[in-house]
């Protein structure tokens, strides 16, 4: 067969195609994520700072994926004289 | 109401300011009014590819700024009387190009011409945001190669997040324009060929502009493709896409120089 290697076009362009797919797939998927987290941190600032005063800096969100699952973890820092309280909003 | 169209890449050197001189120029000769508008504020170069060059008085940033009225900064082109370039400066950087100065110089360019065409620098930093930011279609030049067509990618999410009609909600048009093809290399394999392309961004397609010498004899000679070298192939395919733009259906083809079996052949077989 190797003889015959010559007589095949040297094809990179079935390569770079997909190269590329396979990236933009993944690219396109982490600009989702980035807006997903933003949306996320938004509302949960929204219901949390209802009940509770937080500074918006020092509240994370992070998406972490695998095969299997995905976690969404969120990390809130609340200053120790901030009082909490479960009363509804007025 | 004239109609404003970003020119737009993400990476250098794939042919923006060539497509929208020869885009600009194509429109304008079917006579509708069509300004060419400068946005690589410090790079500018639509004003050496337009010929331009030695008539710059004013500038994007000057109009933007207050320091000239438009009518001042725009140049009239000596070959096609309803062309006119808006030059951007080469002394200030991008950051003084402000929101409410390019909304305003825009509006008012609407009001003026049929076509607003809009030169944006490479990257996507302020001047590329700005540059689409106000437009109601967008032409996304590309080149079959890997990069490029990343970038390009990278381009239609902004163009989807950052303008003002995908805030609104309305979404705006995007049109695909494929420049450097080289048909013959594509049906070896060695080049991305265009059925690829379109299926990798799924934009639909303005054109194909082929890889030629004549795109460098133009640019040293200072005209716009559509003018100087008007029956060469990237020159009749730029007058395709410009008439595409305006609405027309025209065939896809990809116009060549030489008249090759070999390039029909392919094409048939990526229709």
């Amino acid at each position: 067969m190797r003889l015959f290697r010559f007589l095949r076009p040297k094809s990179s362009a079935p390569v770079a195609r997909e190269r590329l797919q396979i990236l933009l797939e993944y690219e396109r998927n982490l600009v989702n994520q980035t807006n997903l987290i933003a949306v996320l941190r938004e509302e949960i600032l929204a219901v949390v700072g209802r009940h509770v005063t937080i500074d918006p800096d020092k509240v994370q969100i992070r998406v972490d994926r695998s095969a299997e699952l995905s976690i969404i973890a969120v990390g809130i820092q609340i200053p120790n004289e901030t009082r909490m309280t479960a009363a509804a909003p007025a | 109401m004239g109609k404003v169209i970003v020119v737009t890449s993400g990476k250098g050197g794939v042919g923006k300011t060539t497509s929208t001189a020869a885009l600009g120029a194509a429109l304008a000769r079917t006579g509708s009014t069509v300004v060419v508008v400068d946005f690589d504020v410090g790079l500018r170069n639509l004003d050496l590819v337009m010929g331009a060059e030695r008539r710059v008085v004013f500038d994007l940033i000057n109009v933007v700024q207050g320091d000239a009225k438009l009518s001042q900064a725009l140049i009239r082109d000596k070959r096609i009387e309803t062309l006119y370039l808006l030059p951007a400066s080469q002394t200030r950087d991008k950051d003084a190009l402000t929101e409410d100065g390019v909304a305003s110089v825009i509006s008012n360019l609407r009001t003026k011409f049929d076509w607003v065409i809009c030169d944006s620098p490479a990257g996507i930093e302020r001047g590329a945001t700005l540059a689409m930011r106000y437009a109601d279609e967008a032409v996304i030049v590309a080149n079959p190669e890997v990069s490029s067509v990343r970038d390009s990618d990278r381009m239609v999410g902004l163009i989807n997040s950052k303008t003002m009609k995908a805030e609104l909600g309305e979404g705006m048009m995007k049109h695909l324009l494929i420049t450097r093809f080289d048909p013959e290399r594509a049906s070896r394999g060695e080049m991305l060929n265009i059925r690829d392309v379109l299926e990798i961004l799924s934009i639909p397609l303005l054109g194909i502009i082929p890889e030629s010498e004549e795109v460098l004899r133009a640019s040293n000679l200072g005209a716009p493709m559509t003018i100087c070298g008007r029956n060469s192939a990237p020159s009749r395919a730029y007058f395709d896409a410009a008439r595409r733009l305006a609405g027309e259906e025209v065939e896809m083809t990809i116009p060549t120089d030489r008249k090759s079996l070999f390039t029909k052949l392919f094409w048939r077989r990526a229709a």
